[in-house]
């Protein structure tokens, strides 16, 4: 590195204002180019003279994944520099504090808690989207922006599944952030998207209680006992935190990869549909395991060397999909909805770690007092519900793999299509009718949400059921 | 600039056609071949033909050791890669000899140097296979990327600014590797007609000097009518089936 940063350095167009922090690895300065309005940052490494391997290695690998990402969740790339010069990224700014800041408050409000969770872990679930496991998840690498999005930075740890794993072959020592650190990722592990989750877990309980579910270790010593020793159930230390969210909490925080969430979008999902999360002892515990238990893991944990990891991030996204199925109840649908059911039964042959969130949509008028405001609006609202799980009979999936949701709003095919983008959906099953003219000038709700969401969608049509015309969305009147 | 690297053709008419069909569709803006025009393969005139039609247009071609051993026979050279030879020898014409014994050893392209199997000791013909043996190639040239061939199984090593050679994982499917500045590279390609590591498939590779990006690619081939032919020629049917078999 011949040259250093400092305030009033020109280097590659850019221009180095004002230090805006200092860690241990890195700086970061504000810079201005002449082509770029948007505000800027540049992260340049501390070097230490002479060879500097970790730093190195850490700043190679972020100047290899970072400009291959793309989408709110990630702070766009405007320039990266070279060693010989001084080695740099310039990324834009996202202004305000990293969540440490909003961490010291914490125990949070249990609703701010909620809503902190599953921006992380949809965050989270674009990252992996885009092959890349974090593997190094703590609030001061998680920013906000002003519409909300949380951005993930700090890649110098992370893998990326298509590119070669520079730090694999660096070294033998495990890497991370102790208290958030994985079982499999402190025994080496840098290849399972689930380390990500369990970190995600981690920092769900701190922002919950306050407190890190495994301490605080100074040593890499301090990490092993999270093998077995199970942490103090959040409810213990919060008491009026609901049992589902710490039901997700240590779901997310399971020692066995196969045992946690296979998925940040199924956190995510979980979290926003809480009165569907499946209770079992985890959400009800009040207090730590004890000696005995403890002692059995401890024997069984004491010369594991690793669990069992995915073949790549997109086969683990992959293989635990969320389908939403778009139900028509009324009555002449019936033959339809039965075909619907079929299908999700064939599905789930080829698919068994699929989750199934079961939707109806209740159109609403554009004008005049809705009618779901009053008594009959609650009760439709209901009966819909109770239709749903009526039609799902005959699914075998357990309770926390299969949810009901009836949605509201003047256009359904928009309201479905909203509800998968904010639920991470990876595909939407649903019938169309019969061909009909009035149809064909109108549009059908399938047709919509077939050209417009953004995952996969398979439409069921029942062969020969060419009725006559009916209204358009009677699914929905 | 686009450059297709190609390595290891051996003779293989379906082979090199399908790579070139792929690599016209790439907008690429030279080709460098690394060797191995001839050898094993049933289509030496061919092959060679379409080789000096491309150098004429613009391509580089360097020397591998079955192009050298059709004028100055191999000693080292296994019994089966013996009897292809003599039988290739023959079927070329005096002006095709001519044109693979003139071929180079090695070509600079400002910071990229190509050969066919190692740069240091190059007639030696050694095998980069691991870090040790592509160690000497980082230090006897000062290029920033070095492209072989010569050993039919793709490899990618990275030299870091102290020296410390490492292989590095090359992800499979068509994965676009950044070659990032603060190291030096050496690749090692696939081959086009006889792939080695257990995929029937041509490899080629496109190198972008821009993005600074390279790219393994691998293409499909009709192996059938090439085994036909070498069958056909009453060629050792240990060629057939590594062709088959892709190892």
């Amino acid at each position: 590195m011949r040259v250093r940063p400092q305030t009033g350095l020109d280097i590659d167009g850019f221009t180095l204002g004002e230090k805006l922090h200092e860690g241990g690895f890195a700086t970061i300065w504000e810079v201005t180019h002449p082509l770029y309005r948007t505000p800027l940052v540049m992260k340049v490494p501390k070097i230490l003279d002479g060879y500097d391997g970790p730093t190195i290695v850490g700043f190679e690998v972020e100047q290899m994944i970072l400009p291959r990402l793309t989408g709110p969740h990630v702070p766009k790339v405007y320039g990266v520099g070279d060693f010989s010069v001084m080695p740099y990224v310039v990324t834009e700014r996202i202004p305000g504090e990293s969540l440490l800041v909003r961490f010291r408050d914490a125990p949070l409000p249990v609703s701010d808690a909620i809503e902190l969770a599953a921006r992380m872990a949809d965050a989270l679930h674009d990252l992996h989207r885009q092959h890349v496991i974090h593997l190094d998840l703590k609030p001061e690498n998680f920013l906000q922006r002003p519409s909300g999005e949380m951005v993930l930075v700090d890649y110098g740890l992370s893998r990326h599944d298509q590119l070669p794993d520079l730090l694999a072959e660096e070294f033998t020592i495990p890497m991370g952030t102790f208290p958030y650190i994985a079982p499999e990722q402190f025994l080496g592990a840098r290849n399972d998207p689930r380390s990500d989750i369990f970190a995600l877990g981690a920092m769900i309980y701190q922002a919950a209680t306050g407190k890190l579910p495994f301490g605080k270790p100074e040593k890499l010593r301090g990490v092993r006992p999270r093998l077995w020793r199970d942490p103090v159930p959040p409810r213990a230390l919060v008491p009026d935190m609901p049992d589902w969210l710490q039901e997700i909490i240590l779901r997310a925080l399971e020692v066995d990869p196969a045992k946690r969430y296979q998925t940040a979008a199924q956190i995510q999902f979980d979290l926003t549909h809480p009165a569907q999360v499946k209770l079992t002892a985890r959400g009800l515990k009040q207090r730590q395991d004890g000696a005995g238990v403890v002692w059995r893991r401890w024997w069984k944990m004491r010369g594991v060397k690793g669990f069992a990891a995915p073949v790549s991030v997109q086969e683990q996204i992959g293989k635990a999909p969320i389908l939403l199925v778009a139900v028509d109840l009324s009555p002449e649908m019936e033959a339809l909805a039965d075909l619907l059911r079929q299908n999700v039964q064939r599905m789930l042959v080829t698919q068994p770690d699929m989750r199934v969130a079961c939707v109806n949509v209740i159109k609403t008028s554009r004008i005049a007092i809705d009618a779901t405001v009053d008594d009959e609006g609650q009760n439709l609202h209901v009966a819909r519900l109770v239709g749903l799980r009526h039609w799902a009979e005959g699914i075998d999936l357990g309770e926390e793999r299969l949810t009901f949701t009836v949605l509201e709003g003047t256009d359904p095919a928009a309201a479905i299509i909203d509800y998968a983008g904010h639920n991470n959906v990876d595909h939407i099953l649903m019938g169309a009718r019969g061909h009909s003219s009035t149809r064909r000038y109108l549009g059908s709700v399938s047709s919509q949400v077939v050209a417009e969401a953004h995952c996969s969608v398979t439409v069921i049509r029942r062969r020969g059921a060419d009725e006559a015309a009916e209204p358009e969305a009677a699914a929905a009147e | 600039m686009r450059i297709a690297i190609l390595s290891d053709i051996h003779a293989n008419r379906e082979a090199f056609a399908a790579v070139l069909k792929d690599v016209e569709q790439r907008r690429v803006e030279q080709i460098v071949m690394l060797g191995d025009i001839v050898g094993y393969g049933p289509d030496p005139e061919w092959c060679c033909e379409k080789a000096r039609a491309l150098v004429e247009a613009g391509a580089v071609a360097i020397k591998g050791n079955h192009d050298a051993a059709v004028a100055v026979p191999d000693t080292a050279m296994n019994i089966t890669a013996r009897r292809a030879m003599e039988w290739t020898r023959p079927r070329l014409s005096p002006e095709q000899q001519a044109f693979l014994s003139a071929l180079p050893m090695q070509h600079r392209i400002n910071d990229l140097h190509f050969v066919h199997a190692s740069v240091n000791d190059m007639q030696d013909w050694i095998y980069v296979s691991n870090e040790q043996r592509a160690m000497p190639s980082f230090r006897v040239s000062d290029a920033r990327v070095i492209f072989c061939g010569h050993v039919h199984v793709p490899h990618l090593f990275s030299c870091d600014m102290v020296g410390r050679v490492q292989e590095q994982r090359i992800p499979a499917g068509a994965s676009t590797l950044p070659l990032i500045r603060s190291r030096r590279w050496l690749a090692v390609l696939g081959a086009v007609g006889q792939p080695r590591d257990g995929r029937a498939l041509a490899a080629w590779c496109l190198y972008d000097s821009i993005t600074n990006e390279l790219t393994f690619h691998r293409v499909p081939y009709d192996t059938g009518a090439t085994v036909a032919k070498l069958r056909g020629h009453g060629l050792p049917e240990s060629l057939a089936m590594r062709l088959l078999m892709g190892a």
